[in-house]
């Protein structure tokens, strides 16, 4: 590696102030600390610090989604051919799917890297890392039908909106990832909802409805209507908890979700407390709507049926744990996350125009969450004058 | 006597070369030097020119604003060099010993027998009040002031510390003498804090005029603002003082020998010390002869006067600090790795456990004084609320003292901490960020706010 040092120190000062291609510092640096660690030592405070940083943080976050990707890709493939009625092996049905998944994954890092790079030379700062992970979130919760421009504009809306308008990574107040998905969903509405979606290359005679879908159907089904949706698509609890059901590319699976979630805990990187309290919150709301039983969306689908279906479990793990968008007080991470599942679920059974809630749920809570943090921190202040008028 | 209080939220960080517990000889060293960059928020006036004879004991220089309070010289000799760094400001005063100490004559008393006043005035003349120390701010403790309760921590949970009870040895009547002194500096009480695993010395559990208490558990355990935070928290407007065990012995030597003796046992430690151990010196001292010979040389090395977290990087001919019991050697560091943030790190500490190194809990570490990263925004949340033992949220202090908010920062507790508390959060920080520093800053705005 030694020859690989020397070539980036003999090239440096050419991206240095002054240089030819100084235009491009950040993006050298960007890459020359991707290959090294910086010598940088401790000028001030502690002489020793902890090993981690911010491209080990995001290098985990982005292992713990592999298997949401590897298994979303397996699983377009399996769509597919389920829809056109073929049978094939497991590993056609996992190229099929990631010939279909590659292509808006590398659009979703072009265009975003390509946009953060542009920004921190502009502002003269280091690359975020941050995007790492977004850029990998973004074509998770695509559908796999969506058009590559698309996807294209979605990204270059929630970096620059989402992220880069409030100063980049660390200063943004929503889940950038979740503004791309929220772009999307609103800007090209036929492009995410309906059935045609979520089965890449689907034969029309297929219903290819999710269950999130079959749900929402049920609200105002008639008794009979309930029964032949109930022991459709939703009686599959099992397929829907392995991920073999249609949906966003990398959301369907609960099983690899719950994996991404066990090393994002085991390593101390995700806050287990904001995922324990979506699900929870979820649970609660379910429950809730069970007791009341108005409808046969409420009376049928049971509580914990809610937290497979959809992309419930991906925002809980994935999407609502963002630290830069979430509550940042111990106490408020529990209110945050129980909000987040609670209004998810209620959105999702309440409002039939939006069978997918998640995301309106965490933006929603994404926007209140300096809020909580505020009643949180005046709590602590409020203990620290008591401790006064108790010694007075 | 009460019962175990134990601090669950810290961390301790592992480190190779803690010293054995075995007192060394080194060569007398013949140079010494205070340091008013020692002590936060100081405006020195020099006492002495160059070429001055000077007793241990004479005063070097004195606190501009405070001119009561002097600092000492630790040795006798002749005043050799006042070194200055940008705008003049007083960055060493050296004094280059005599071969035998010629002590400055003190008052010898027994502290018991003498008034608060008395007791003061004593501590002043002699230089030794700069050993004490106030919270809030973490400064030296102002003398017109009453404080609440005067706290001292009997043992040091930070890396690679050195023993107290070994310090101490042989020290019992001192210490019992200083404990005194300090009682007649309040009208609370004398705290002193001890760790039952720690401390077995008899000298702290059956001392007189002071409360024992008991801590256990992680770093910060043993930073007496934490063990402050838990017996009787600094509200606005109250003032409490801390003086180091070592530092108490060093007041009881003057009310008991009538001189300024502040002759102490340093750790020496760390991974690139062939063989730790403790040597025999005085407050002051240049390391460079207890250094010599003692060090592997094979690579770049850091000489920290005291600990990995909030000692001072000293050169290797540098000065023990003004309150230090410890002398750190570690690696430098200052290479590139690579794909350093890739790599399993087995040899790599981290708080989170992504690094395999969690296998190992009990591995002793080789660290350097590496980054290991860049400065970033805050990204993670609820990071430094893993080490810091207070009933404080530190990034809210921290993000009101960067925006100066007085009222916020005195709302969130700024009165409670010390950058020292602080220290492991700074050690934990994924985004390096140079928390010490800025609670440092907080303080002084806070001082000069306040005044």
């Amino acid at each position: 590696m030694k020859a690989l040092r020397k070539f980036l120190d003999k090239k440096k000062p050419l991206f240095e102030k002054g240089g030819k291609f100084a235009k491009l510092q950040s993006t050298f640096d960007a890459f020359e600390t991707f290959l090294f660690v910086p010598d940088h030592t401790s000028k001030t405070g502690t002489h020793i610090k902890d090993a981690i940083d911010l491209k080990r943080t995001m290098s985990v976050v982005v292992l713990a989604l592999i298997p949401s990707l590897l298994f979303g890709m397996y699983n377009i493939g399996y769509q597919h051919f389920l829809s056109i009625g073929e049978t094939t092996g497991l590993m056609e049905m996992f190229v099929y799917g990631l010939i279909k998944v590659l292509p808006i994954v590398v659009v979703s890092y072009v265009v975003g890297l390509g946009i953060e790079f542009a920004f921190a030379q502009m502002r003269g700062h280091a690359v975020n890392e941050g995007f790492l992970v977004s850029g990998m979130l973004i074509p998770l919760v695509m559908p796999v039908e969506a058009p590559l421009w698309m996807v294209a504009v979605s990204t270059a809306f929630a970096v620059v909106i989402g992220k880069e308008v409030f100063g980049g990574t660390g200063m943004n107040i929503w889940n950038p990832a979740l503004i791309a998905r929220a772009f999307f969903f609103f800007a090209y509405p036929s492009k995410m909802s309906g059935d045609a979606v979520w089965i890449s290359e689907k034969a029309d005679s297929f219903s290819g409805a999710t269950p999130l879908a079959d749900a929402a159907a049920l609200v105002d089904a008639t008794p009979a209507q309930a029964e032949s949706l109930m022991s459709g698509a939703l009686s599959q609890t099992w397929d829907m908890f392995i991920g073999l059901i249609p949906g966003s590319i990398g959301e369907t699976s609960t099983l690899a979700i719950l994996i991404g979630a066990v090393i994002l805990i085991a390593t101390g990187i995700g806050s287990w407390r904001i995922m324990l309290s979506v699900f929870v919150g979820g649970y609660a709301m379910g429950a809730i709507f069970n007791l009341i039983g108005a409808n046969p969306y409420m009376e049928l689908i049971p509580a914990w049926q809610h937290l497979i279906m959809g992309g419930f479990a991906f925002g809980a793990v994935f999407m609502a744990t963002d630290p830069v968008s979430a509550t940042q007080t111990t106490r408020g991470k529990y209110i945050y996350g129980f909000l987040i599942g609670f209004l998810a679920v209620l959105i999702r059974v309440m409002n039939a125009g939006f069978p997918e809630a998640m995301m309106l749920a965490i933006l929603f809570m994404n926007t209140f969450a300096p809020l909580i943090d505020h009643y949180v921190v005046q709590g602590n202040v409020k203990r620290r004058l008591k401790r006064v008028k108790v010694k007075a | 006597m009460s019962e175990v209080k134990k601090i669950k939220k810290g961390l301790d960080i592992k480190l190779i070369g803690k010293a054995e517990k075995v007192l060394e000889k080194a060569d007398r060293s013949e140079t010494y030097a205070i340091k008013p960059t020692d002590f936060p928020g100081l405006t020195p006036k020099l006492k002495v020119k160059v070429d001055a004879e000077v007793k241990a004991g004479s005063p070097l220089f004195f606190d501009k604003y405070s001119p009561e309070i002097n600092f000492a010289s630790p040795v006798s000799g002749k005043v050799i060099a006042v070194n200055r760094g940008e705008r003049r400001k007083i960055l060493e005063v050296v004094v280059q010993a005599d071969a035998e100490i010629q002590y400055e004559e003190f008052k010898k008393a027994d502290p018991n027998g003498l008034s608060r006043e008395e007791v003061k005035e004593e501590l002043l003349k002699s230089g030794l009040w700069a050993y004490i120390r106030q919270r809030p701010y973490d400064v030296i403790a102002n003398p017109q002031e009453m404080p609440k309760a005067i706290f001292v921590s009997a043992f040091d949970s930070a890396p690679l510390a050195a023993d107290v009870d070994f310090l101490l040895e042989g020290e019992a009547e001192a210490f019992q003498a200083g404990i005194d002194a300090l009682a007649k500096l309040t009208d609370g009480k004398v705290h002193l804090n001890i760790n039952p695993n720690m401390n077995q010395a008899k000298m702290f559990s059956e001392v007189k005029n002071a409360t024992v208490n008991k801590f256990a558990g992680v770093h910060p355990a043993g930073n007496v603002g934490v063990q402050i935070h838990h017996i009787d928290p600094i509200n606005k407007g109250e003032v409490a003082w801390v003086v180091r065990p070592q530092e108490v012995v060093f007041i009881g030597r003057l009310f008991q020998k009538g001189i300024y003796d502040v002759s102490r046992k340093v750790a020496l430690c760390g991974s690139e010390v062939k063989t730790p151990c403790y040597f025999e010196t005085i407050t002051g001292a240049s390391v460079r002869n207890i250094l010599k010979g003692k060090l592997k040389d094979d690579e770049k090395i850091r000489v920290i006067s005291g600990n990995v977290l909030t000692g001072k990087h000293i050169p290797e001919d540098g000065f023990i600090g003004m309150y230090d019991s410890q002398i750190t050697v570690i690696p430098e560091g200052d290479k590139h790795e690579f794909l350093g943030w890739a790599l399993p790190g087995l040899n790599k500490f981290s708080m989170s456990k992504s690094f395999f190194s969690w296998l190992t809990p009990n591995k002793q570490y080789r660290l350097d004084a590496n980054l290991h990263g860049e400065h970033r925004a805050y990204v993670v949340s609820g990071e430094y609320e893993k080490v810091l033992p207070m009933d404080v949220l530190p990034v809210h202090l921290i993000k009101s003292i960067l925006v100066e908010d007085i009222d916020q920062m005195e709302q969130l507790g700024i009165y409670e901490v010390a950058p020292e508390d602080f220290a492991l959060c700074e050690f934990v920080c994924t985004s390096k960020i140079d928390v010490q520093d800025i609670v440092r800053q907080g303080i002084d705005l806070m001082i000069k706010e306040m005044s």
